[in-house]
């Protein structure tokens, strides 16, 4: 029996003395919820190879800094023509890939036509469709030329898919990717951690972290036994909403509630009846009660919005007003279109918990003027084709995650099936512009048409929850990209 | 016995072909196009076409599953949409961790279980049965995430003697891998564990009632001898079927587990390449899910013959 209690005591001593010493001050782990398919920004809408790889690894001519403006980046200046119609970069020399070979003008336009071309896979290949040609003039100048002018031109180059790439890595880049940034990649564990490391020879300030660990915890109820043993130091991302305070007080850490760009609206059918009616499109703005549907959206975070714009951003303009929460107006609205006694239609929802959850609360506030939606829960690839390609559905819910985008109402075809020239206008004239204060005014112009037409039912702007050590410094407050930029992060002394 | 292997062999291997025209006819069903989830709601129609030329998914039906099919038989499973690498390699990545995890539940269930089931059995009607089945109806009834969410909090959160989850490789030697998979095997293991205790107990109790138990002890060979040697061994049949039964189950079963633990494991494969519309990871999981089942049952068939040997002419 004694025995017995020795050996046991000794397995005990021995497993626990070997648990993990707190990490050195130039280790970070970092805890993610999805895994990317794949680690090549211009091959793939996903977010998760952006949150890894963006300004870590690789790097534009452009970057977008934490306020979501455009900073210089493998471009050190720039030059624009009167006419807004070539552009001139000046490339920052000296930069070197991670495998070694020297970044000049020949991989901008290798890059850019890579890109463009007919095989291209880019799933933003729209960034580049302005593009006539790209013309070297020297090793450290290139020339873009424009079919047409375009204002965001600056901004669209800084997104993950418009990164600079070398000709002879770039086919690799999917498994073994190879940048310009301070950051190089070393190991990919499938199902478990991607690993990067300092690079040596960084045209920049070197970065403080030695070494990097992207932890890939897709539930939300390992995250936070993850984080309180210390296996992991951050979640950019945090996906635990219930045990939120249990974090929030641990003096251990910190919890900041940022905004993303995220719009998340109920998206309307505009060509299907009745939401063809713009008073039923109003009723239905005048129904939602912006605060109800926050607090269950499953975090209870979120910044009520009024229209397709990020809070975030300079040029917003504050529209929440437009349709206050108003039951009477409501129903007095839909008894002018008609609908006294209210109609059926059906709420087709993405597996985010911001929609199934959001959903019910929708549901039952429409319920209130007597619209009675039917819920259908479908999957991301349902989602895509019912509701995005064949644009079969009454009304759905869904966060735009791209940022700036509120020209895709300009789009014919989209599935907002929303078509208003006077719009379409003003989008046009924003890509003509590159005033700053003229494009604002064209944007709150923009903002304004769409809240009034009511032409979604505007709910709130996507929190960015993020949990991390309260030792460590530089992490982003809010994700005007999605990017888990970690070029700044810092242990405190 | 060499008939009754060949039999079970052309059976199983039967299985295996109608399991694979199922797989891929129900996953060419299945809506959602996967191109179009990779490049997400801003693709061109271009770009859209561009890749699914390059992931052949242009080719028709039939011609895909023949492609598919052969490629199988040479040990071919395809290259994986997502993840620019071949099915095969990711299989072979993810089982070295869900094969053990298996493996060390399965051990461990049977450990708890015969030893409960056997003592339960003897003591029939006694306080100590009626606390070792009493456990075991709290063991069936538990939800195993929510067992693995309590575990975590004790021993990885509390008391910090095993890592919350995760598991770094084998690379880093047998002990920490041992270690990750401890938690994981155990929240998997009991469920399992009693619902075998309870199967071990009452197929004992049966063949206790038999003639040949009296006699044995009758001629005076003590209780513990009777047990083990006579009865056991009777009662191994209902126990082996439920044994190869929870292997099956054990492998397809861990997608739960490999998520709160976040093992890199074949579940949390499976479970992402379905999300991701990765059809052909997923053809090649779910074959080789079948294929072991099918193996394991071949298996347990050649258990009954050793253990019984009036099963071998059958």
């Amino acid at each position: 029996m004694t025995l017995w209690k020795s050996i046991l005591a000794a397995t005990a001593l021995a497993l626990a003395s070997s648990t993990s010493v707190l990490a050195a001050k130039t280790d970070l782990v970092v805890g993610v919820v999805l895994e990317p398919p794949h680690l090549d920004p211009t091959a793939g809408a996903a977010a998760a190879i952006d949150e890894i790889v963006y300004a870590n690894v690789f790097e534009g001519l452009t970057r977008i800094g934490p306020g979501g403006e455009v900073e210089p980046a493998l471009a050190e200046s720039w030059e624009i023509s009167d006419d807004g119609k070539v552009y001139t970069f000046k490339l920052r020399a000296g930069a070197t890939y991670h495998d070694g070979s020297d970044f000049d003008a020949e991989d901008v336009k290798f890059s850019l036509e890579r890109a463009m071309a007919e095989d291209s896979t880019n799933a933003q290949k729209g960034l580049f469709a302005a593009i006539d040609t790209v013309e070297i003039v020297d090793p450290t100048t290139v020339k873009i030329m424009l079919k047409t002018p375009q204002g965001s031109f600056l901004y669209n180059l800084g997104w993950g898919d418009a990164v600079i790439v070398a000709s002879e890595s770039a086919d690799g880049n999917k498994e073994t990717p190879i940048g310009t940034g301070p950051f190089k990649f070393d190991k990919w564990s499938k199902g478990s951690s991607i690993t990067l490391s300092k690079a040596d020879g960084y045209w920049g300030d070197p970065v403080a972290l030695d070494t990097v660990e992207f932890r890939i915890i897709p539930d939300a109820a390992a995250a936070v036994p993850a984080l309180l043993t210390g296996d992991v130091h951050a979640f950019p991302n945090m996906p635990a909403g219930d045990a939120l305070p249990q974090i929030q007080a641990d003096p251990r850490f910190v919890v900041v509630v940022g905004s993303t760009e995220g719009e998340t609206i109920l998206s309307t059918n505009n060509k299907k009846a009745p939401f063809d009616n713009l008073k039923v499109r109003q009723a239905i703005a005048h129904a939602l009660d912006r605060e109800a549907i926050i607090a269950g959206n499953g975090s209870g975070f979120g910044t009520p919005i009024g229209s397709h714009f990020s809070p975030g951003n300079e040029a917003y303009v504050d529209l929440t007003g437009t349709y206050p929460h108003d039951l009477e107006k409501a129903k007095a609205l839909l008894k002018e279109a008609g609908f006294e006694n209210g109609f059926k239609a059906t709420l087709k929802l993405p597996p985010p918990s911001y929609a199934r959850d959001g959903g019910q609360v929708i549901a039952s506030q429409l319920r209130e003027v007597g619209i009675e939606l039917e819920i259908i829960p479908v999957e991301w690839a349902q989602w895509l084709d019912q509701v995005f390609k064949a644009k079969d559905y009454d009304l759905t819910i869904v966060s735009h995650t791209e940022p700036n985008d509120i020209g895709i109402y300009a789009r014919d075809d989209y599935y907002f099936q929303y078509d208003n020239p006077d719009f379409k206008a003003v989008i046009a004239e924003l890509d003509v512009t590159s005033d700053q204060a003229k494009r604002n005014e064209l944007y709150a112009k923009a903002q304004k048409i769409i809240a009034e037409d009511a032409v979604n039912g505007y709910l709130f702007q996507l929190p960015k929850i993020g949990v991390w050590d309260a030792k460590l410094e530089g992490m982003w407050e809010n994700s005007p990209v999605q990017a888990t930029d970690l070029t700044d992060v810092k242990w405190a002394e | 016995m060499t008939a009754f292997l060949a039999k079970r062999i052309a059976v199983g291997l039967l299985t295996l072909i109608v399991a694979s025209i199922v797989v891929f006819a129900v996953l060419e069903i299945v809506p959602g196009d996967p191109a179009q989830l990779m490049l997400g709601m801003n693709a061109t129609d271009e770009a859209l076409a561009a890749l699914r030329e390059q992931m052949g998914l242009n080719q028709p039906v039939v011609a895909r599953y023949l492609g598919w099919a052969g490629g199988l038989l040479v040990g071919d499973f395809g290259r994986s949409f997502t993840y620019s690498s071949p099915v095969i390699e990711l299989i072979a990545e993810r089982a070295v961790v869900s094969l053990p995890l298996a493996l060390m539940a399965l051990i461990l269930s049977t450990a708890i279980a015969i030893p409960v089931g056997l003592f339960a059995a003897a003591r029939r009607g006694k306080a100590a049965d009626t606390l070792a089945m009493g456990a075991a109806q709290f063991g069936v009834a538990v939800p195993n995430f929510w067992f693995a969410l309590i575990l975590i909090y004790v021993f990885a959160v509390w008391l910090r003697l095993v890592p919350a989850g995760g598991f770094s490789g084998w690379e880093n030697g047998l002990i920490s891998g041992l270690r990750a998979l401890l938690l994981p095997a155990i929240a998997l293991a009991l469920p399992q564990a009693a619902i075998l205790a309870r199967v071990t107990r009452s197929a004992l109790l049966e063949v206790l009632g038999e003639d040949y138990i009296r006699t044995a002890r009758a001629k005076g060979m003590p209780r513990g001898a009777v047990l083990w040697r006579h009865a056991l061994r009777n009662a191994m049949i209902p126990v082996l079927t439920i044994l190869g039964l929870q292997f099956a189950f054990l492998l397809a079963g861990t997608i739960i587990i490999e998520n709160v633990f976040y093992l890199p494991g074949l579940g949390r494969l499976v479970f992402q390449a379905i999300t991701q519309r990765d059809l052909i990871v997923v053809e090649g999981v779910v074959m080789l899910l079948v294929a072991s089942v099918v193996f394991v049952n071949i298996v347990v068939d050649i258990c009954y013959a050793l253990v019984d040997p009036r099963l071998r002419t059958r």
